[in-house]
């Protein structure tokens, strides 16, 4: 067994791990966080994307050793004092998701993106979410999530709205 | 009048799903997602070989690894005589091998499983199955379909004396429908003035690669035993977990949760929910199944899988007089919960929107050694589009005509409807005409006519091509008399309850089983409309037998058709209470009230009473007509009069760079008639992944065998669905002349984005190439086919560049090709 503590949607937790286990089944069978989900066994797929220290990442290609003394952000702990994350809206204005399985894989992505490049084109809208399939949308109402929520994240559209490196850092 | 809801409009408006907000915040429930206390896990262990006799199993060391509870063989559960059904026996004579849970004495294909681990935890289960020594004495695979129908072919199933597994034929001239087609094609080769036209298409073998794999969780704690499944069909997979194993149906209750995505691949009883199901009654403990995206691949039912011999013939000036159709179409190892009558769904649906005098279809199944295939996406109606939409573009050719033009000239005209086909369908409505029209606009047609002839003439390195599929399809499964005739296992009605709660809150139920449709959304603004109240007052609960004890689940585009119908049935005899009640309150009688917006009024006066005070009335029974009992709530069965058929017409604008190969989807548009809309955003969406499922199985998507059978895309890897920088975005839209035979006048959507789109990619694929001398590209149209057709067509040699049967559309496959055993080079 090995130890981590991580800090994980804003709460820190210490535990002892098997070495081999995934940071994707610690948080779903530790922690419970079952947003999160696992669609694929290489990587390919995207569902189980969070964000590791602001960064995301696919949380099936990280050792949950490997997270230790870091802070994880899931689907879970975007949303702030109940107000939904501005990409968590687009999705459900723009009817970018249907059975829903991709979608928090895909958002957290989204935001990801967003805080690499916050006013994306189509194109690279498509080319910053490839690593993430989904197979109910044909993808076109995701990237119109995305835009839609690129206008609403810029600097003064809505004043109550955080920028998203911040919110991609999590747990702060 | 006290105050009452505002009279809504719901139906046509583009709402938001309601749906949406457990799953964009992680509140999500899909099977995965539950694990009772004491849950024990099970792994199945599965042969790596095609075709085998199991000459030993050795289970000693995995059942002394930690934390295992159990390791069974068939044998051991007692499930040695148990088979897993077949709905649809497609003919009296076919022949129906057994369909184990485990595989015993023999396995048929790559995948299936020979015995199971139960441990205390997933990762121990897949630790000690890795445990398991089974030895096997390998057999030949049968992989090819025509070899396997020739004489002393290696047989899949030997008790069966054959591969085949039924013919199945429609003939006009036999059943009084149509004209013969064997005059048909003898008179157009004896007449100067008709062709003939005869082409071979394949119908490559896909996988429906659903986002969340299967899953299934079996709680026997408690009187009754609790299924949990990642299924399309919850209903369903009761009444047949009841035949196969013998549980009461009584005593069982299932339950899809959240359910990830299924486009047919979870319509089905699969051997690891049996086995769940029989674990947890043995040790009295909750077994839960999930299984990764590898065994997804490989045991998951597979779909398509066609060899299609078409033969066309027309007069020269165009008018068509006969189709014949001979498929061939590969079952797999065994027979699926509906697959046989898969290709034949397609039967109906060749002749399309053309008016063919004389038609013939004959299918026969045949039976390999590869994993068994069934419903995806469109199930035997994609298949019947492509062949109908390529042959009529090679008729086009042939003829030196417009591809358009000649499908004008033979389809039904908006004043023939209702039209009866020549395989005795009535098409209620259409106008193929509008839908052309309209999407001949949006695409400029003509323009890029005219701007692929100047490629052409410039010998642009980058050719265009212009792909058309003028599409119907058969929606709403089905009218229980058909399928009847069909000798389906089951009805095709659909059931729904409405309840009126206390609070003028209302809880809909239906027997339709979403999986990422909708229908939360789009029945609450059905019954909002029907009954006059907010959107957000409708609760809609699906998809728990004890719930909503009745239906026939999801598939076939048929949730709103006939589902949505069932609900509007429900909706009109709570009314018709309700109103019993408000003539009794308002002292009026039954037939002065009107009822409009959530209103019961009383004719030309002011009286009135909302139907959530009726409602209250109702549950409060002080004051109520003798002659009824004191509440709303209603039922009702609906089975539909008649299919639906939605059509449309889709126009492709591809690139192809004649020196690489590549295809570029440019531009494409649909137009597409579903009848009336309830949500636009809902259509646009199942549209577009519509689309895209098509396009993939055009450009991306093959599941391929080795010459072991073996199937090579055991991952997304190697299974290559398109990411978002593989696809354009689409210009949809949508016509609408009503269907006649629902009182909503709805058609269904789901299904036809992939029906109609594959065969006008590769339309457009091939009217890029045709003029450099390309007769046909297999699917997926792949760079490498392309550039190896070109070179094919201009006498280049090919040969120092080898074939990637493998891999077709990955350049990242985890197998090279070229050095399978991955040796040393």
């Amino acid at each position: 067994m090995a130890q981590v503590r991580v800090t994980v949607d804003g709460v820190v937790y210490a535990d002892d791990v098997e070495p081999r286990t995934l940071l994707v089944h610690y948080l779903r069978e530790r922690l419970g966080k079952t947003g999160t989900l696992v669609g694929c066994d290489t990587s390919n797929c995207g569902a189980c994307t969070v964000h590791l220290n602001g960064q995301s990442v696919k949380s099936c290609s990280v050792l949950a050793v490997q997270v230790d003394g870091a802070e994880v952000t899931t689907i879970e702990g975007i949303a702030r004092d109940g107000k939904l994350h501005p990409v968590q809206e687009a999705f459900n204005e723009c009817h970018a998701l249907q059975c829903g399985y991709c979608t928090p894989g895909m958002i957290m992505q989204s935001i990801d993106l967003l805080g690499d490049n916050p006013d994306p084109n189509e194109q690279e809208v498509r080319e910053g979410i490839e690593g993430n399939l989904c197979r109910c949308t044909g993808y076109q109402n995701i990237v119109r999530a995305v835009q839609s929520a690129a206008e609403k994240m810029k600097p003064g559209a809505q004043a109550d709205v955080q920028s998203p490196v911040s919110v991609a850092g999590g747990g702060d | 009048m006290t105050a009452t809801a505002e009279p809504t409009v719901e139906f046509g408006k583009a709402r938001p799903r309601k749906e949406d907000a457990r799953l964009i915040t992680g509140r999500s429930r899909y099977t995965d997602a539950i694990t009772p206390s004491g849950t024990l896990h099970i792994a199945v262990v599965r042969s790596p070989l095609a075709h085998a006799t199991i000459t030993g199993v050795d289970k000693s060391e995995a059942e002394q690894a930690p934390g295992v509870v159990g390791v069974y063989t068939a044998a051991d559960l007692g499930l040695e005589g148990v088979g897993l059904p077949c709905a649809w026996p497609v003919t009296p004579d076919m022949k129906a091998p057994q369909r184990p849970v485990l595989a015993t004495g023999t396995v048929h294909f790559a995948g299936e499983g020979v015995a199971v681990i139960v441990a205390r935890s997933p990762a121990e289960a897949r630790d000690a199955a890795d445990l398991v020594e089974i030895d096997y004495e390998p057999l030949d695979p049968v992989l090819d379909m025509e070899a396997a129908l020739a004489d002393g072919a290696t047989l899949v199933h030997p008790d069966l004396g054959t591969n085949e597994n039924a013919t199945w034929v429609f003939d006009s001239g036999e059943a009084g429908t149509g004209t013969s087609v064997s005059d048909a094609i003898s008179a157009a080769e004896a007449d100067p003035d008709q062709v003939v036209v005869r082409r071979r298409f394949r119908q490559q073998r896909l996988i429906p690669a659903f986002m969340e794999p299967r899953s299934a969780v079996c709680d026997p704690t408690g009187e009754q035993i609790t299924l949990y499944a990642a299924t399309q069909v919850p209903h369903i997979l009761r009444t047949m977990t009841t035949v196969t194993l013998g549980v009461p149906e009584s005593k069982l209750r299932v339950i899809a949760p959240d359910v990830g995505g299924g486009f047919g691949g979870k319509i089905g009883v699969l051997p690891e929910e049996m086995l769940v199901v029989a674990l947890a009654q043995k040790l009295g403990k909750p077994v839960k199944w999930s299984e990764t995206r590898s065994e997804s691949l490989l045991a998951a039912h597979h779909g398509r899988d066609q060899i299609q011999d078409i033969t066309i013939t027309a007069k020269k000036d165009g008018t068509v007089t006969g189709l014949d159709v001979k498929l061939l179409a590969d079952m797999g190892a065994y027979l699926g919960l509906v697959g046989p009558g898969v290709p034949i769904l397609g039967a109906f649906m060749f002749n399309a929107i053309y008016k063919f005098p004389a038609y013939r279809f004959t299918c026969t199944n045949v039976f390999t050694t590869k994993t068994l295939t069934d419903a995806y996406r469109g199930a035997g109606r994609p298949e019947a589009t492509f062949a109908v939409e390529r042959i009529m573009d090679e008729l086009a050719v042939e003829l030196g005509r417009d591809p358009m033009e000649l499908r004008e000239q033979n389809w039904i005209k908006h004043e023939e409807f209702p039209f009866t086909t020549v395989c005795g369908l009535t098409y209620d409505s259409g106008n193929y005409e509008q839908a052309t029209q309209q999407a001949m606009e949006l695409f400029d047609y003509a323009g890029l006519r005219r701007e692929q002839e100047e490629r052409r003439r410039n010998n642009d390195p980058v050719q265009l091509g212009i792909g058309i599929s003028t599409f119907t399809e058969m929606c709403g499964l089905a009218p229980s008399r058909v399928l009847g005739s069909l000798s389906y296992g089951a009805g095709g009605w659909e059931a729904a309850s409405i309840r009126m709660l206390a609070t003028g809150k209302v809880e809909v139920i239906t027997g339709a089983s979403a999986h990422g449709q909708g229908h939360e959304t789009a029945f609450s603004q059905i019954v909002a409309d029907q009954l006059g109240v907010p959107f957000e007052d409708v609760e809609v609960l699906h998809g728990d037998t004890q719930i909503s004890p009745k239906g026939l689940d999801t598939y076939g585009s048929r949730s709103l058709v006939v589902g949505g119908i069932a609900i509007v049935k429900a909706a009109d005899k709570v009314i018709a209470k309700a109103k019993k009640i408000a003539a009794h309150l308002l002292e009026a009688s039954e037939d002065d009230i009107e009822f409009a917006g959530g209103n019961f009024t009383v004719r030309g006066t002011d009286k009135g009473r909302s139907i959530q005070e009726i409602a209250f009335a109702a549950f409060m029974a002080h004051d109520y007509p003798e002659d009824m009992e004191p509440s709303l709530d209603s039922d009702a069965v609906y089975d539909p009069e008649n299919f639906s058929f939605p059509h449309g017409t889709h126009l492709a604008a591809i690139e192809i760079d004649t020196e690489t190969g590549h295809v570029d989807l440019r531009k494409y548009v649909c137009v597409d008639d579903i009848g009336n809309v309830v949500n636009p955003l809902i259509v646009e969406g199942q549209v577009h992944g519509g689309l895209a499922q098509g396009i993939a199985q055009a450009l991306f998507e093959e599941a391929n065998y080795d010459d072991q059978g073996t199937l090579v895309n055991g991952t997304f890897v190697d299974y290559t669905l398109p990411s978002a920088a593989d696809l354009p975005s689409f210009d949809t839209r949508t016509v609408s002349t009503p269907a006649t035979s629902n009182p909503l006048g709805v058609k269904g959507v789901g299904e036809a984005g992939t029906i109609a789109s594959t065969p006008a990619i590769v339309n457009g694929v091939l009217d890029a190439l045709r003029h450099l001398g390309v007769r046909d590209v297999e699917m997926p149209c792949t760079s490498q086919r392309v550039w190896r057709a070109l070179q094919d067509a201009q006498g280049r040699s090919t040969q120092e560049t080898p074939v990637d049967t493998h891999s077709p559309g990955a350049g990242l496959g985890s197998i090279d090709p070229n050095n399978p055993q991955g040796e040393v080079q």
